[in-house]
């Protein structure tokens, strides 16, 4: 076989298998979509999405105390982990000495490593009983979801945003430092505002990963299909609807889930799309615009 | 009288030692270029003078180097206002991303200065200064990164001049530049010069013999001869100073 035919069919097979990979995320896609159609339909887009009241049995299917719930728990869990990752991130970047860096990073590798089931147990077995005697009720609710959810989204924005810290060229230090500033002042005003869009970003991550976050939120969040009346009732998600009911969902109840699955996709790439637009847009031109 | 004074400075960089047994004197509002070939030391001696090289861990070093009569590496020297008065222009152009206005007035910021109509006239003296006020003036709210090489760096030396400092130590300024700039540089360092006591290091004979009253040549880590600029080019005690002023080497 000549080298040019050989060439040939490694670049083709390379394309078929791109190419398959591709039609296999199109294939599920399309079936989500396809799958929801008939609930859409038969219920009303708007019912579907602002009502208020699921109960399969009767019927009913409004996922908006589902939609509430999971933005509810996505934004406390952020409130409490940014602060937390971008505190560490600035420290490992900045701070630490290159001793104590190379220990903090696997660390904190491990953390994104350990599956959500356990955290999910971790909360059941510690969270949920502290909560219930610091603040009564059950124990299961937004903030005991929040709580687990913040501390699995931190690995995400500390590792994004480390990464953006640590990309802001040495010059810009030097400069700073060079006019006396000091070393906090740097960090401030121009290590921090230059890494921005990195952070923002690391942040988006952070949030898809916690509007996504199914099993351990699921353990700890009471389930409960209503809206919460406050940080401490129980609630659902849109992920956790979808994992509670499959198993016996059947006709339009079984379609009505996978439109739950519809709204998670949008939400979801939405926030994709969201932070590469602010990588794609900054990384261009960095400080085109003033900080 | 004397702006700086070092002695029998010694420098390391972890086992390596730099700097060698370094004396030198600078008087004030002159010009004195560094010379040499690369890894001389020139560098590393310029940012002694700020303490830049404290950014290193492994830095160390002794001996003595006096700003005025101060000991700049006395425990009780307060690095950051050491850094205000002695401010320091890169090789590469490094303005903040950020607007123009805010790169020269970033240095007021840092120092706690809140009136904002004293910070508009000093960066505006600074710009003038710096001989760059007629190019941005229009523009002072537009990013610096948009600015040529030349203006960025001239931009740069305003950032450094609206700090006020007394010293101002520039580490080859011009390398990154082209010829036209760097000729508007050169001519911004003799007009500097009446307020401002300045040290240039530069691989560029012409241009140590252009800007600077006096000049030392450094090599391995040593100053191998100090002169008024004239006498190190015309005259060179030393036979290694006419071999590298003479092209032979480095």
């Amino acid at each position: 076989m000549s080298k040019l035919t050989s060439e040939t069919i490694m670049e083709k097979s390379l394309f078929i298998i791109a190419l398959f990979s591709c039609l296999v995320i199109l294939l599920i896609i399309s079936f989500i979509f396809i799958e929801a159609f008939p609930a859409i339909q038969e219920y009303g887009i708007a019912q579907f999405l602002f009502g208020n009241i699921w109960a399969p049995n009767e019927g009913q299917f409004g996922v908006f105390a589902m939609i509430i719930g999971s933005l509810y728990v996505t934004f406390i869990a952020l409130l409490m982990s940014v602060p937390l990752s971008l505190s560490c991130a600035i420290f490992m970047a900045e701070v630490a000495s290159s001793k104590v860096r190379k220990f903090l990073k696997p660390v904190i590798q491990t953390l994104s490593g350990i599956p959500s089931v356990v955290f999910g147990f971790f909360g059941l077995i510690l969270l949920v009983p502290f909560i219930r005697s610091q603040f009564g009720g059950t124990g299961f609710g937004i903030l005991t979801a929040a709580i687990i959810l913040s501390i699995m989204i931190l690995p995400t924005i500390i590792s994004v945003s480390y990464d953006s810290l640590r990309a802001v060229p040495q010059d810009y230090k030097e400069a700073s430092l060079g006019l006396g500033a000091t070393n906090w002042q740097t960090i401030r005003r121009v290590v921090f505002p230059s890494a921005l869009p990195g952070i923002i970003t690391s942040i988006i991550l952070g949030m898809g990963r916690a509007v996504g976050e199914t099993l351990a939120v699921l353990m700890v969040i009471g389930n409960v299909a209503k809206i919460p009346a406050s940080i401490l009732s129980p609630a659902r998600t849109l992920t956790s609807n979808i994992a509670l009911e499959m198993n016996y969902a059947i006709g339009i109840h079984y379609n009505a889930l996978f439109a739950t699955a519809v709204v998670l996709f949008i939400v979801i790439i939405s926030l994709l799309i969201i932070a590469n637009h602010i990588q794609r847009k900054y990384s261009m031109d960095i400080g085109g615009g003033t900080l | 009288m004397e702006k700086i004074t070092v002695e029998h400075l010694n420098t390391y960089f972890g086992d390596a030692h730099i700097l060698k047994d370094i004396n030198f004197k600078v008087a004030e509002n002159t010009v004195t270029a560094l010379i040499g070939p690369s890894g001389c030391g020139k560098s590393t001696f310029l940012r002694s003078i700020n303490r830049m090289n404290d950014l290193i861990p492994a830095f160390k070093c002794d001996g003595t180097l006096l700003l005025d009569d101060e000991d700049v590496y006395a425990p009780e020297m307060d690095v950051v206002d050491l850094r205000r008065k002695v401010g320091m222009v890169f090789q590469k152009p490094n303005p903040f991303p950020k607007s123009i206005f805010e790169n020269v007035a970033y240095g007021l910021r840092i120092h706690g200065e809140e009136d904002e109509d004293f910070i508009k006239q000093r960066v505006e003296e600074s710009l003038k200064s710096a001989a760059i006020w007629d190019e941005v003036k229009d523009k002072l709210d537009k990013s610096a990164m948009g600015l040529s090489g030349g203006q960025q760096q001239r931009l740069c030396i305003a950032r450094t001049i609206a700090n006020n400092p007394e010293v101002i130590l520039m580490d080859e300024p011009c390398s990154a530049l082209d010829p036209i700039s760097t000729l508007k540089i050169e001519d911004l360092i003799h007009e500097l010069k009446k307020g401002y006591t300045i040290i240039i290091v530069t691989h560029n004979m012409q241009q140590a013999s252009r800007v600077s009253d006096y000049t030392s040549f450094f090599l391995n880590g040593e100053i191998i001869e100090s002169g008024r600029t004239e006498q190190i080019f015309v005259s060179p005690k030393e036979q290694k100073t006419e071999e590298y002023i003479t092209g032979r080497f480095g």
